[in-house]
């Protein structure tokens, strides 16, 4: 378990890296995810090292044999490990991963307080991902993955994702 | 500091993480509707990946070839660290929480200040467990809020399980041999300077949640030598099932 300060991503091999997605968000690739810190070519392997977005989110080891394989697709040998520092934070997740998130139907990351003031009544800021609606409210912190939080649409009434702010 | 004293440390810290993380799992498909049992086992899924973490570290700095599922599945009772408000049972709701805003308000203080450990892994793994912690305090202290204030009936069995398990919030700050070569090394935390703090921000959601904060001046201790409750046992048998019944198993 290292630290890995800069995020270094051999060019060439980007494109093998985006056909890799999340497991549990499979419109989200792993690059958009921002979850890939460093990818180079050491003595003919590629090292690639990622980060996980929560301390025991399950996909990390699923990402890691996806990584792999789409290597060995092209006849490339990779090694993946883990790196911790600096931490993951929804900031990482690029626009394009946003948008993709928004039409998946999970609310993307806004401001770290917003699920707590729709909570306690304060300003309602996420928006329905069915209707648009601002009128929403926080039914569980905790949603279907450690990065979601649940809502519901007090206009439309359906429930949707919410994808946890963590800076 | 020996790596060996640093790994004990490291335990010290991590044994909490998983006791009370194998007390949330138990929850699993038992929370009292689907909102916070999902959120429970949630929680149980960050501690339990901060323990692998650290005990993935404390393996390394082993000298026998040890792998982190030796440390959480093959260790005896008195062997693991954790102290005792976190192996106390699932009684009820109110005790759930209540055992969670207590571990969770020290877990927090205690991050905050591994940080700036100069143990370059430990200090990675507290800034990225702390982003989760603080949402476990925040769960945990909005449910001491919602029950004690809220019906006459979830008042009395919250405030029952914050006059029972008060006996168990000083043990947090005890200095075990070890603790103390950490901190001497500027690696660990000195965790007698978390105590102020830590029952000033207990006090603030206690009586926001009209709750009584208990005068009860004896306190319980033993987990952090090792010497556990009765509980512990129980807990340990079903934790160690697998690897006990198919010894070196894997996924």
């Amino acid at each position: 378990m290292t630290i890995e300060l800069e995020q270094h991503i051999d060019p060439q091999l980007v494109p093998i890296l985006e056909k890799v997605y999340d497991p549990e968000i499979p419109v989200l690739s792993i690059m958009d995810m921002g979850v890939v810190r460093s990818a180079k070519w050491i003595d003919n392997v590629v090292q690639v090292k990622i980060t996980p977005t929560y301390s025991g989110c399950p996909a990390m080891d699923v990402i890691g044999d996806d990584i792999v394989r789409a290597f060995e697709e092209v006849d490339i040998k990779a090694k993946v490990s883990l790196v911790l520092s600096p931490a993951w934070t929804t900031d990482w997740i690029t626009s394009k991963g946003r948008k993709a998130l928004e039409e998946y139907g999970i609310a993307a990351p806004l401001e770290e307080n917003a699920d707590k003031e729709a909570l306690l009544g304060g300003k309602k800021i996420v928006k329905c991902t069915h209707c648009g609606s601002k009128t929403t409210k926080l039914v569980s912190q905790f949603g279907s993955t450690a990065c979601k939080a649940l809502f519901q649409c007090e206009d439309c009434l359906e429930p949707f994702d919410y994808f946890k702010c963590l800076k | 500091m020996k790596n060996e004293n640093l790994i004990q440390y490291i335990c010290g810290v991590a044994d909490n993480a998983l006791i009370l993380g194998q007390r949330l799992s138990e929850l699993c498909g038992h929370g009292p509707n689907l909102e916070t049992d999902i959120a429970l086992t949630n929680m149980a899924l960050d501690l339990l990946g901060q323990t692998r973490s650290y005990y993935q570290y404390a393996a390394q700095l082993s000298d026998k070839d040890k792998t982190e599922d030796d440390i959480a599945f093959l260790r005896v009772e008195r062997q693991y660290k954790n102290v005792l408000l976190v192996e106390q049972p699932n009684t009820h709701f109110g005790y759930v929480i209540t055992r969670q805003f207590f571990y969770d308000v020290f877990h927090l203080l205690l991050l905050q200040e591994l940080q700036t450990s100069k143990d370059e892994t430990l200090s990675a793994i507290a800034k990225k467990a702390i982003k989760e912690v603080s949402y476990h305090q925040r769960f945990s202290s909005d449910w001491i809020k919602r029950l004690g204030d809220g019906t006459e009936e979830s008042h009395q069995k919250v405030q029952e399980a914050v006059n029972d398990l008060w006996k168990f919030t000083d043990e947090l700050f005890h200095m075990t041999q070890d603790d103390r070569l950490a901190v001497d090394s500027r690696i660990g935390i000195d965790v007698t300077t978390l105590k102020e703090k830590y029952y000033q921000r207990i006090g603030e959601v206690l009586e926001e949640a009209t709750l009584t904060i208990p005068e009860i001046k004896w306190f319980q201790k033993g987990g952090k030598q090792g010497i556990h409750s009765e509980h512990m046992g129980y807990l340990l048998a079903d934790l160690q099932y697998m690897q006990r019944t198919y010894p070196n198993m894997k996924w």
